[in-house]
């Protein structure tokens, strides 16, 4: 038998009484062992900044995938909606010449 | 009876492996459990990080008892007489915040016993210290920040941490004894004096329970007799039961 008291969870309140508020969600970003920049890896809950990075570190890190952790509280994110992607983004499909490969590259330069 | 340095040797590192396994499977009772996903996966990290442990005391306590036996057998082949974990380690999880307040206690125990082992005189301690205290900061890190966020929470978490420092605190007292075989050790410069712990292990664990707004019990009864092998609590028995069970049930086997 397990000894874990399941009545005993923090979270369930008196019958009836409002269930309290989630803790925030943070959006954690991760650099990897050999990687340059911190990548996004997914969220979790935590109840200040602090812990968000203890979770992070348990539940993103536990495979020796990071060196460096970043949390930041998903309300601080400021996006783009997806009603919005074809003012945003459409425009720049027909500009091809903004891409490197229309130029020609000099032998002389050799590998970029 | 005079104890060799071998004998002391085998029972410090039963002492130190029986502790990390007992409560490692107290830790891994919550998986599954926790309050939240993320708390769920932390404590299981830390229920492997001490099995972790486990395997590197028991099996060199294996190698210096010369008996040809493995980690394996000494964890699920041994019956609870013959356990020398603390009383601490295998009481009953009771709620989140005893479990939490119990890994504190002994998290603030384990970083100071570590951090003295460093200096060892025996490289295989001194090895398995220098890879253990690591991941024993993190867990005093974790565990005290827990335990302050509670004990300096809303009323209900409060009083339930101060009823966990209550009830835990009666078998903090056992961390700190000496024996015979603690003298032997001492001796050849193997592991420290328990009671030199001590005054270290209070500072740490006064200041946290200060920022916790808890009160440390006066009283200083104390429970013993785990690490001795000299009587366990009723529970270490049904731990056992759940523990070795597929061992007993089918002896041998391996997967």
């Amino acid at each position: 038998m397990s000894s874990v008291n399941p009545s005993a969870y923090p979270d369930t309140g008196e019958k009836g009484a409002k269930r309290k508020a989630e803790w925030p969600l943070w959006e954690i970003f991760i650099r990897g062992q050999h990687g340059m920049s911190h990548r996004h890896v997914g969220s979790l809950h935590a109840p200040d900044a602090e812990m968000a990075i203890k979770n992070a570190r348990d539940v993103y890190t536990r495979r020796n995938e990071g060196v460096s952790i970043w949390v930041v509280e998903a309300r601080n994110i400021t996006a783009t909606t997806p009603g919005d992607k074809g003012p945003m983004f459409e425009p720049s499909q027909t500009k091809i010449y903004r891409h490197p490969t229309f130029y020609d590259i000099p032998d002389e330069i050799g590998h970029m | 009876m005079a104890v060799s340095k071998q004998q002391a040797l085998l029972e410090f590192l039963l002492r130190m492996g029986d502790t990390s396994l007992i409560l490692g499977h107290r830790m891994s009772e919550w998986c599954g459990h926790a309050p939240i996903l993320e708390e769920d996966i932390a404590l299981a990290n830390t229920a492997l990080d001490l099995i972790g442990q486990t395997q590197l005391w028991l099996g060199y306590a294996a190698e210096v008892q010369g008996e040809d036996k493995t980690a394996d057998d000494l964890a699920f082949l041994r019956d609870a007489w013959d356990f020398r974990n603390l009383l601490l380690a295998e009481l009953p999880n009771g709620d989140f915040g005893r479990t939490i307040m119990r890994k504190f206690l002994f998290d603030a125990f384990q970083s100071v016993l570590l951090g003295r082992l460093l200096t060892s005189t025996d490289t295989t301690v001194r090895e398995i210290a220098e890879k253990a205290s690591k991941e024993a900061a993190y867990h005093l890190e974790r565990s005290a920040d827990t335990v302050v966020a509670l004990g300096d929470g809303t009323e209900e978490s409060h009083d339930k941490m101060q009823a966990a420092l209550d009830r835990l605190w009666p078998y903090v007292g056992e961390m700190f004894e000496s024996d015979a075989y603690d003298a032997v050790l001492v001796k050849a410069g193997i592991a420290p004096d328990p009671a030199s712990l001590r005054a270290e292990f209070d500072t740490l664990v006064t200041k946290v329970i200060r920022r916790a707004t808890l009160d440390l019990p006066e009283d200083a009864f104390s429970h013993s007799g785990g690490r001795s092998g000299r009587m366990h609590t009723e529970h270490l028995g049904h731990l056992l039961t759940q523990m070795q069970w597929l061992q007993r049930a089918y002896p041998g086997n391996r997967w």
